[in-house]
C-alpha cells in the first residue's frame, strides 16, 4: 500500500491554555478527497490551520510526503506543496483579482496551474481580473480564493468551509469543479458544514467532535444515524 | 516676482521633504511602524557620505552609489535583527525601541564626529543656476534634487503597483497571516521594506548634506518635516505625500520670506492648521 | 442591606511599603536640618524626575497616550513663571500654581488637535507641539529671545531673605509637589476613575462598550499631566534661576531621560518611575564622566529592557513576588469569608 501523502499522528492543538484538538490521527492518500465535518467549535478549522502551518504543532505530529513538518512555519509548508483556502476567503483587499492570483504563485512551484488554467476553470474571474477583490460577489471571491491557492500548485489543497455564506446553487457550482482540480494531481481536504455536499464530494469522511475524531469511514458506507451520533456526540 | 521666487524655492525644497516623508510612509504602510529614528538615519547617511567622499575623494553625488546600498543593508539588518521583534498589537515597544535607537544614533554620531557642523562640497554645481524668466532664476542643484525626489517617488509607485515585490508588500500589509499562508515570509518582507525605506533615506541624506550644514542633532527636525508632509498630504498615497512635502516647503519658504526666524514655525503652523481643519490630509486614499 | 463584599486595597507588602514611604517622607522633610546644600539639590533633582516620570507613566502606561512632547509643559511652566515674575511682578511662589493653571488651560486646545492623531502619530504630534512652543519662546524678546533670561535679583530676594532659606523653600516645595503628585495618582487609581483607566489600558473598545467615556478620561488625564508637569517645570527653573528655549524645551532632559526611567523602572505601575529614577541616579553617579556615551548606553539599556523585560524592574519583581509598595490592589473580600488574610 503506497505511503499516504499526509499523515496526522496524534495531533494536538492549543490556543494558549485551551486545547482544541486531542490526539487527531488521519491519513490522506494521493488523489483522495477527504471531508472533515463537525459542529461549530469541533476543531475543523484548527485542524486545517495546523496542517497549513498557521499553528505550530509537535514536529512529528504531521508528516507530509514522508517529511515531519509539524513545527514548520506557514511559508515553508506552502513551499512543500500544501495550500490553504482560508475560512471567509480572505482575499487581499488592496489587490486586484489577478494580483491575488499572482500572489498565490509567489513560490513558483512547478505544476499545471497557472493564470490561464485558473481562468479556464473559473471564467467569471477572467472577466473580472482587473477589478479590486472586494468588488466581487461572495461566490466569485470564493473562486478567487481557490484559484489563489491553486496557483502554488499544491499537492494537497485544504478548503475551509467554502460553502459558508453562499447560495446552494453557487456551492454546487464550486463543488462541480473539484474533480478537475483532483484530476490535475491534487489531493483535497474539505472542511464542510454542509454534510450532504461533503458526502457527495468526498470519498472518505472524518467527523470531529470537541477536538476528537468521532468517526471515519467511506462516505458511501456510513449511515445517517452513525454520522448524526458522531456529530452531536450522543 | 519675488513671491514667485519664494514659491519656486519652496517647491524645490519640498521635494526633499517629500523624500523624507516617503521613507516614513512606506514602512508605515507595510507594517504599521513609525520609525522615530528616521531623521537620525538620514543624518547617519549624510555622515556615511562624508566618510565616503573624504576617504575616496569622490564627488558627493557619486557617493550616492555607495550610500544607498549601505543604508539598504543597514535597514535589512535593523529590521530583521531588532525591529521585527517589536511588531505586534502593542504600540509601545516599536515606539520606545525606535526612540531609543534615535538617542543611540545621535549620541554615537556625536562621539564619533563631534558636534561640529559639516557639509559636503559638490563643486561648482552648488552655485550654478539658470534664469527662468525675468528676475527669477533656479539653482541647478535644487532642481536636480527635486528631480531626484520625483524619480524616487515615481520609482516607489512603480515598485508598489507593478512589481511582484510591491504586490508582496501590499498583501503583507493587508493581511500578514494570510500572506504567510501564501508563501511570503513576513520577516523577510518587512526587512525588504525597511531596506527600501533606508535606501530612500540614503538618497535624502546625501542630498541634504550637499544642500545644508549638518551635525548629529538635526535628525529629529527631519523626522518632524517628513511626518508633517505625510499628515498634510494624507496617508495612503505616495503622490499625496509628495504634495504634502511641496506644501510644507512652500509654507516654510513663505514664513522665511516674512521673517527668517519664522521659517520652521510657519511649517508647523501649516501642519497644525491642516490637522485642525482636515485631519485626514489633503489627498487621502481610503485605506483599511 | 450591606453589600455582600468589600474591596480591599492593602496587602502585607503594601502596608510595609506605605510605612516605608511615611518614614521616608518624614526624614526628607527634616533633611534641611542635616543635609548639605549639594545633597538637597540632588534630592530636588530626584524629586523632579520622579514627578515627571510618574506623570508620563500616568499618560502612557495607564491612559495609553504615549507623548514624546511633555517637554512642552516643562518649558511652558518655566516660561510662565519667568513671565509672571518679570513682566507682571507676581511673587515667584504664587507663579508656580499659576504656571500649572496656564498649562492646564493650554492643554485643552492642544489635546483637541492631538487627539485627532493615533498611536505613533500622536507621539510625533506632541513633539511638534513642543517644538512650536520652543520656537515661539525664542521669538519672545521680552524674555530674552533665543538666549534666554535670568531671574532678576529683586525677585530672588522676594522669596526668602537668605540663600539658605531660599534653597530650603524650593526643596520643601519640590517635596510637597512630589507628595501631592504621588498621592494624587494613588488616590486616582484607587477610585472609580482609576478603574476606568485600567480598563482603557487593557482594552479600549471593551471599556467603551461598558460605558466608559474614553475620550473624556483621556482628556482629563492629559490636562492633569500638563498641570503637574508645568508646576514641576516652574520649580525646576526657579531653582536654576535662569531659563532659555533650548534648556526649557530640551527633549533629552525632559523626555528622553523620563521615558528611559519609566521603561527601566516599570511602565504601568506606580512604583516603576520611583525605582527607575533611583536606578538612573545611581547609574549617573557611577558613569558621570561619560557624557554622550551615558545617554547612548541608557538608550541601549532601555531597548534591551523593552525587548526582554518589557515590564521593567518593578514589573518583574511585582509579578515574581506579588509585592506592592502602595495600596493599589483590588481584592474582593466577601462578608462570609471569615479568614483575615
Amino acid at each position: 500500500m503506497p505511503e499516504p501523502l499526509l499523515e496526522l499522528r496524534a495531533l494536538d492543538a492549543y490556543y494558549q491554555d485551551f486545547q482544541a484538538l486531542f490526539g487527531v490521527s488521519l491519513d490522506v492518500g494521493a488523489g483522495e478527497v477527504i471531508a472533515v465535518i463537525g459542529a461549530n467549535g469541533a476543531g475543523k478549522s484548527t485542524l486545517l490551520k495546523s496542517i497549513a502551518g498557521a499553528m505550530r504543532s509537535r514536529r512529528d505530529a504531521i508528516f507530509f510526503a514522508g517529511q515531519p513538518i509539524g513545527d514548520w512555519p506557514a511559508h515553508a509548508v506552502v513551499a512543500q506543496g500544501i495550500a490553504l483556502v482560508p475560512e471567509g476567503r480572505r482575499l487581499f483587499p488592496s489587490l486586484s483579482v489577478e494580483e491575488n492570483l499572482l500572489i498565490g504563485a509567489q513560490l513558483r512551484r512547478h505544476g499545471p496551474w497557472n493564470l490561464a488554467r485558473v481562468y479556464e476553470l473559473f471564467p467569471a474571474l477572467a472577466e473580472r481580473r482587473r477589478m479590486p477583490a472586494p468588488a466581487l460577489s461572495g461566490g466569485q471571491q470564493q473562486m478567487a480564493a481557490i484559484g489563489r491557492a491553486l496557483m502554488s500548485n499544491p499537492k494537497l489543497l485544504l478548503c475551509d468551509e467554502i460553502s459558508l455564506g453562499l447560495a446552494p446553487i453557487v456551492v454546487r457550482d464550486l463543488y462541480a469543479r473539484l474533480p478537475s482540480i483532483v484530476a490535475e494531481g491534487s489531493s483535497v481536504i474539505v472542511v464542510e458544514q454542509d454534510i450532504v455536499q461533503a458526502l457527495k464530494a468526498a470519498k472518505r469522511v472524518c467527523c470531529l467532535q470537541e477536538g476528537r475524531v468521532a468517526l471515519t469511514g467511506l462516505s458511501t458506507t456510513l449511515t445517517r444515524a452513525a454520522i448524526s451520533a458522531a456529530y452531536f456526540g450522543t | 516676482m519675488q513671491w514667485l521666487n519664494v514659491i519656486i524655492q519652496g517647491v524645490l525644497v519640498g521635494g526633499l521633504y517629500a523624500m523624507f516623508a516617503a521613507g516614513l510612509a512606506l514602512i508605515f504602510g507595510v507594517m504599521r511602524l513609525v520609525n522615530i529614528a528616521h531623521g537620525d538615519l538620514i543624518v547617519l547617511a549624510a555622515y556615511i557620505a562624508l566618510l565616503a567622499t573624504e576617504s575616496l575623494g569622490i564627488n558627493p553625488l557619486a557617493a550616492l552609489v555607495i550610500v544607498a546600498p549601505v543604508m539598504a543593508a543597514i535597514g535589512y539588518a535593523l529590521q530583521r535583527g531588532l525591529l521585527n521583534r517589536t511588531l505586534g498589537d502593542d504600540l509601545l515597544p516599536p515606539l520606545l525601541v525606535t526612540f531609543g535607537l534615535s538617542i543611540i544614533i545621535q549620541n554615537g554620531l556625536l562621539e564619533l564626529f563631534t558636534a561640529d557642523s559639516r557639509r559636503l562640497a559638490a563643486g561648482d554645481i552648488e552655485v550654478a543656476s539658470f534664469p527662468l524668466i525675468e528676475g527669477v532664476s533656479i539653482g541647478v542643484l535644487p532642481l536636480l534634487q527635486f528631480a531626484a525626489a520625483v524619480a524616487v517617488i515615481g520609482g516607489l509607485q512603480v515598485l508598489f503597483y507593478r512589481t511582484a515585490l510591491g504586490r508582496a508588500f501590499r498583501a503583507t500589509s493587508d493581511d500578514p497571516a494570510v500572506a504567510q499562508l501564501m508563501g511570503l515570509d513576513n520577516r523577510h518582507v518587512f526587512a525588504l521594506a525597511m531596506a527600501m525605506s533606508l535606501a530612500v533615506v540614503g538618497v535624502a541624506g546625501v542630498l541634504l548634506a550637499i544642500r545644508t550644514n549638518f551635525d548629529p542633532a538635526i535628525g529629529p527636525a527631519r523626522l518632524i518635516f517628513g511626518f508633517e508632509a505625510v499628515i498634510i498630504g494624507g496617508l495612503g498615497s505616495m503622490w499625496g505625500t509628495f504634495a504634502g512635502g511641496i506644501i510644507l516647503g512652500v509654507a516654510q519658504a513663505i514664513g522665511a520670506h516674512i521673517n527668517p526666524g519664522w521659517q520652521v514655525l510657519a511649517g508647523h503652523l501649516a501642519f497644525l492648521v491642516i490637522l485642525a481643519v482636515r485631519p485626514e490630509g489633503l489627498f487621502p486614499k481610503v485605506q483599511g | 442591606m450591606a453589600s455582600p463584599f468589600a474591596v480591599k486595597h492593602a496587602s502585607r507588602s503594601s502596608r510595609i511599603g506605605s510605612a516605608g514611604f511615611a518614614i521616608a517622607f518624614v526624614a526628607l522633610v527634616a533633611a534641611p536640618g542635616f543635609a548639605g546644600r549639594d545633597d538637597l539639590r540632588l534630592l530636588s533633582e530626584i524629586f523632579s524626575y520622579i514627578v515627571l516620570a510618574s506623570l508620563w507613566n500616568l499618560l502612557a502606561g495607564y491612559a495609553g497616550l504615549v507623548s514624546v512632547g511633555q517637554q512642552a509643559y516643562v518649558g511652558l511652566g518655566g516660561y510662565v513663571l519667568f513671565a509672571a515674575t518679570i513682566l507682571a511682578g507676581v511673587h515667584p511662589l504664587i507663579a508656580v500654581p499659576l504656571a500649572g493653571i496656564a498649562a492646564a488651560l493650554l492643554a485643552l486646545p492642544v489635546a483637541g488637535l492631538m487627539f485627532r492623531l493615533r498611536g505613533h502619530y500622536f507621539a510625533i504630534g506632541t513633539w511638534v507641539v513642543a517644538e512650536v512652543f520652543r520656537l515661539l519662546a525664542s521669538q519672545l524678546s521680552a524674555l530674552g529671545g533665543g538666549s534666554g533670561i535670568s531671574l532678576p535679583a529683586g525677585m530672588v530676594i522676594a522669596m526668602a531673605t537668605t540663600r539658605q532659606w531660599r534653597e530650603f523653600l524650593i526643596y520643601w516645595l519640590s517635596l510637597a509637589l512630589l507628595a501631592a503628585v504621588l498621592g494624587g495618582i494613588v488616590l486616582l487609581l484607587r477610585s472609580r476613575y482609576g478603574l476606568a483607566l485600567t480598563a482603557i489600558r487593557d482594552n479600549e473598545i471593551a471599556a467603551r462598550s461598558n460605558g466608559v467615556d474614553v475620550w473624556r478620561v483621556k482628556l482629563a488625564i492629559y490636562v492633569a499631566a500638563a498641570l503637574g508637569t508645568a508646576m514641576m517645570g516652574a520649580l525646576i527653573f526657579l531653582q536654576k534661576l535662569r531659563i532659555s528655549p533650548d534648556t526649557a524645551f530640551s527633549v533629552n532632559d525632559w523626555t528622553a531621560f523620563v521615558i528611559f526611567i519609566t521603561v527601566i523602572g516599570g511602565i504601568g505601575r506606580v512604583e516603576g518611575p520611583i525605582i527607575g529614577t533611583l536606578v538612573f541616579f545611581i547609574l549617573r553617579r557611577t558613569l558621570a564622566d561619560l557624557g554622550s556615551l551615558y545617554l547612548l548606553m541608557l538608550g541601549a539599556v532601555a531597548i534591551a529592557v523593552m525587548l526582554f523585560a518589557p515590564k521593567g524592574i518593578w514589573g518583574f519583581v511585582a509579578e515574581r513576588f506579588g509585592w506592592h509598595l502602595l495600596p493599589l490592589e483590588r481584592r474582593l473580600r466577601f462578608a462570609a469569608d471569615a479568614r483575615t488574610k
